[in-house]
């Protein structure tokens, strides 16, 4: 297309050429955004305009306004959006704690099959949720589970489907997650490092707090913000298992999407989801550059 | 030293039993049930169960559908990314990253809200007509559109590693030189370097697609993942059996993939 518009200043041969070149380039990406556009953007952007138009009820008149963002973050909505960051940062930081040994243990050990098959584990096991996870938690940990009755967990106040449930469920892909997140950095660990700190009369406490510790900070913190995004977005784990005694922000928003609450309520339920954006914006946010500085110091 | 290995076997059996016990647990729930002992009711009364083969067949339709599409879309752009459109890298990075900061319940929200448009605004457009056909109950297109989504994030960052680790331009030139269309280049001699990457991207959306469950589940269909929510409140043996043996073939698949495409690198958390 170029080559047939020649402009008078920049229409050498070479440039119109390597203009021809570049064109199918160009195409090639085109339908992948316009798809994009479509299928991503336009309900991002009904999301966005939902959640911040009200319609007068006696006019029907509709407006921009705030009102759902202020109903979003009230009362039973407050309850279930706090509800949710207090169950995805307890169980992200209990996983990343019990992931960083597990990892440890797996990168220190001499075995290849083992760490092999612990690594394949953790991806086929951090890729494990939603329904299928819940029903397996239910025959085990639930009211008829096969622990429950023979351990006789109830009599001593074991109830499946609360908060510290859902932490135990959670746990099943988070640990893994973890030890995918945690294995590379814990790998580039020079074995200098550990040396040199011995040397000099450190112990191993020491070489921990001092040397592999502050190197490990970063994607520590990224592995953190990774799980605490992973669990607040989840929601087939929750649905099946909880029902609604858990109050939680996914939740909340497929009752109100499916009509179960007030009607009307539609909107505030896309208010919602745009808070859950602005958290998971925020997970990101923090996220790709820990990444990025963890990677400067362990490429 | 000694200390050291009591502890990672300490740190490792932990780890092993709380993976191991609950699928233990699952099994014996599915085929101890009390008052009738041991019994593989649950397994052989699966086949018959209602919906159960409409339902295993709407997901990998689904799923080959979205495979298709994703690929479709993302080969040709990662492919050209590195052959002469990298000013565009950033945007088409930017772009299939996207999907990753809205929660799916989020996303479906919006869709939902498009979704209304149609009986609302549209219905004496022919924009209607599209609407309506999209939401077929018998073939959800709307699906196949958001599943590519969410699986795009994935499928791309596949691709993206797969070709890095291929010179496509002198691949491509090579090709050129002998003689070979745009076409035939691109099939015959990048597509093979990528098989890798394909089988990879494809098992990831395979995975995703057949234990996806908010999106379905508040659009109102029944793939397999709802219809297995669905039997559970009358036949909690029966919705746990079908769990075990979703893990299983979701399992085998991820291995099959770890094996293809080296260890698995994967946030695909589907919670």
């Amino acid at each position: 297309m170029t080559a047939t518009l020649p402009r008078a200043d920049t229409a050498t041969a070479a440039g119109a050429k390597r203009r021809r070149r570049r064109a199918p380039g160009w195409l090639a990406v085109v339908p992948l955004l316009a798809f994009t556009a479509i299928a991503f953007g336009l309900p991002a952007l009904a999301m966005l305009d939902g959640a911040f138009s009200v319609k007068d009820p006696a006019t029907g008149a509709g407006s921009y306004s705030t009102a759902n963002l202020t109903d979003s973050l009230q009362g039973a909505y407050l309850t279930a959006l706090l509800g949710s960051i207090k169950l995805s940062a307890v169980s992200a930081a209990l996983g990343a704690l019990l992931g960083l040994p597990l990892a440890q243990a797996v990168v220190t050990s001499r075995s290849r099959a083992l760490r092999e098959g612990v690594l394949t584990a953790s991806g086929v096991l951090a890729n494990f949720g939603g329904v299928p996870l819940a029903f397996a938690f239910v025959a085990t940990l639930g009211n008829a589970g096969v622990l429950t009755q023979h351990l006789g967990l109830k009599d001593k106040g074991w109830d499946l489907y609360s908060f510290w449930g859902l932490v135990i469920v959670y746990l099943y892909f988070l640990i893994p997650l973890m030890v995918l997140t945690i294995t590379p950095a814990l790998e580039g660990l020079r074995v200098q490092w550990r040396e040199a700190a011995q040397n000099n009369g450190a112990t191993g406490v020491q070489y921990w707090l001092h040397v592999a510790l502050p190197v490990l900070t970063p994607t520590l913190l990224g592995g953190f913000v990774l799980l605490f995004g992973s669990a607040f977005a989840a929601y087939a784990t929750a649905a099946a298992m909880v029902g609604s005694s858990v109050p939680l922000i996914t939740l909340q928003i497929a009752d109100a999407l499916s009509g179960n609450v007030l009607v009307g309520q539609e909107n505030v339920a896309l208010a919602l989801s745009f808070d859950m954006v602005l958290v998971a914006g925020l997970v990101m946010a923090v996220y790709l550059p820990l990444q990025r500085r963890s990677a400067r110091w362990l490429a | 030293m000694a200390r050291l290995t009591l502890w990672r076997w300490g740190a490792l059996g932990l780890a092993g039993v709380y993976f191991l016990v609950p699928l233990a647990a699952s099994v014996v729930f599915t085929v101890d049930v009390p008052g009738q002992g041991i019994t593989f009711d649950a397994y052989t009364q699966l086949l018959s169960a209602d919906g159960f083969g409409s339902s295993l067949l709407l997901s990998l339709e689904l799923a080959a559908a979205t495979i298709a599409v994703v690929l479709l879309l993302t080969v040709p752009a990662t492919v050209a990314l590195r052959l002469g459109a990298a000013r565009l890298r950033p945007v088409v990075e930017v772009v299939c990253s996207l999907p990753l900061v809205v929660p799916p319940i989020a996303f479906v929200a919006g869709i939902v809200t498009v979704l209304k448009w149609g009986p609302d605004h549209l219905s004496r457009t022919p924009l209607f007509q599209t609407f309506v056909a999209i939401q077929n109950p018998d073939f959800p297109v709307v699906l196949v559109l958001a599943y590519v989504v969410l699986a795009l994030p994935f499928v791309y960052r596949a691709l993206d590693a797969g070709l890095a680790a291929v010179d496509v331009r002198t691949l491509v030139e090579a090709a050129r030189s002998c003689g070979a269309s745009w076409p035939q280049a691109l099939i015959r001699a990048v597509l093979p370097n990528l098989r890798g990457a394909l089988l990879n991207a494809s098992f990831l959306t395979l995975a995703l697609v057949l234990g996806e469950f908010t999106i379905a589940r508040l659009l109102g269909f029944q793939p397999f993942a709802v219809w297995i929510y669905s039997v559970s409140g009358a036949n909690a043996q029966l919705s746990v059996a079908v769990s075990v043996l979703s893990l299983l073939v979701t399992w085998l698949l991820l291995l099959a993939l770890a094996g293809v495409g080296g260890r698995s690198r994967t946030t695909a958390s589907r919670g």
